[in-house]
């Protein structure tokens, strides 16, 4: 298993810039827990992040530094934050321990197993489950499972985009994706995408226009539904 | 820097922490206030980046990643919690290099200090109209579009001078990751 389709190099770069909207920032970290090269690529881009604020003036503070005693407090404090990291280290796992399951940071949303989602139909052969974003998190983040062979209109997607396979796969005119890959098509960008035929295939897609992709999934979902 | 984090990791020294302090808190209040926070709100989230790294400076290991990068996230991942107030899907760095020890060749530490300067001389390298593109992002903390809009420029002509930008920066480390 290869993954042969990554983010767009401006999507990783807003990542790490800290300014990608909070439903593609999950897709990103949810690829670079089974991408090596974009997780090398990253923190070179975290380094960049750093270099820029180097480059900042500096604002004087109001407030003194802490001193030794709230040092200390601090200190015996650090333990509990160990041992949360360790449990950090965890999220990043190759995409052979993948194996079908939930890659680790979406497990606090989804659960540990893609076998135990609470699927809600949304047309015929094809299932949705959205997650939840913060408060001021904008746009929309989902799973959605799709039958074997199903084949989708034909459709564009106007506006940030981004789609990343976890079982299965789905093919179309940008080529065959499969477990780990990412669409992060652009804005005209139009496809028609085809689930595997045997198994069909499990995603998750994220989109900043709340509205704009409504309309789209109602394109999607119309001629199975009839509506 | 990454001396005065490990006195902080191995001795817990606080003169080596005050030093760090001195250094960082500044430029880091100018940055949350360039990212739209107050100047009270900048300065609690400067003060709370360092005593992250004081608490945190055990974890930290030279081995693993440029002690200024480890800040600038740390600084970055509170922002986004605090300022845009949303939650924030980057790893701090001393979470993937603990397992992920596969991707870092072992003499990859040694050549840190040396890929960071490559990255600060390319940075400096970039045309303005890149440098612009990747300030607003990582500055100014815009996305794509309202990078689009500050400027008066179609989307796909600040993304294409982003692609550019890393294309740049890439190319100065390549031969460092092939070690
Ligand atoms: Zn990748």
């Amino acid at each position: 298993m290869k993954i042969t389709h990554h983010p767009d190099e401006a999507t990783l770069m807003s990542f790490a810039a800290g300014s990608l909207a909070e439903p593609l920032a999950a897709i990103v970290a949810t690829h670079m827990s089974l991408c090596p090269s974009c997780r090398r690529d990253v923190a070179m881009l975290d380094m960049l992040g750093s270099c820029l604020v180097d480059t900042l003036d500096a604002t004087p503070l109001e407030k003194p530094a802490p001193d030794a005693g709230t040092l200390r407090s601090q200190t015996e404090a650090a333990g509990a934050d160990t041992a949360k990291s360790s449990r950090d280290a965890a999220a990043f796992r190759d995409l052979d321990d993948l194996s079908g399951n939930v890659p680790e940071p979406l497990v606090r949303l989804v659960g540990p197993s893609l076998d135990n989602i609470a699927w809600k139909r949304l047309g015929y052969g094809i299932w949705h489950y959205p997650l939840p974003l913060s408060m001021s998190g904008k746009g929309d983040l989902r799973l959605f499972k799709v039958a074997p062979g199903q084949v989708m209109p034909e459709h564009g997607h106007g506006g940030a985009e981004m789609t990343l396979l976890l079982r299965g796969s789905y093919s179309d005119e940008f080529g065959r994706f499969g477990p780990g890959d990412v669409a992060d098509l652009d804005e005209d960008a139009e496809h028609q995408p085809i689930a595997d035929p045997e198994v069909g295939c499990i995603c998750l897609i994220a989109s900043v226009e709340r509205a704009k992709f409504k309309s789209l999934l109602a394109r999607i979902v119309q001629p199975f539904t009839g509506l | 820097m990454a001396n005065l984090i490990q006195r902080v990791a191995l001795r817990g020294d606080a003169e080596a922490f005050a030093e760090l302090f001195r250094t960082y808190a500044p430029r880091l209040k100018s940055y949350m206030m360039r990212q739209g926070a107050d100047p009270m709100t900048a300065e609690e989230l400067a003060q709370e980046t360092l005593m992250t790294v004081w608490r945190k400076a055990g974890l930290y290991s030279d081995e693993r990643g440029s002690a200024t990068t480890w800040i600038y996230t740390i600084a970055r991942n509170l922002r986004i919690d605090r300022v845009r107030r949303e939650v924030p899907w980057q790893a701090l760095p001393e979470g993937h290099h603990e397992t992920a020890s596969d991707d870092v060749a072992p003499d990859e530490a040694l050549s840190l200090v040396e890929r960071k300067s490559r990255v600060q001389a390319a940075l400096q390298e970039l045309p303005p109209d890149q440098y612009e593109v990747v300030s607003l992002a990582y500055i100014e903390g815009l996305s794509h579009n309202e990078i689009a809009e500050r400027l008066g420029l179609p989307l796909g002509t600040v993304k294409s001078r982003m692609r550019l930008a890393y294309q740049k920066l890439r190319s100065a480390v390549e031969d460092l990751n092939e070690q």
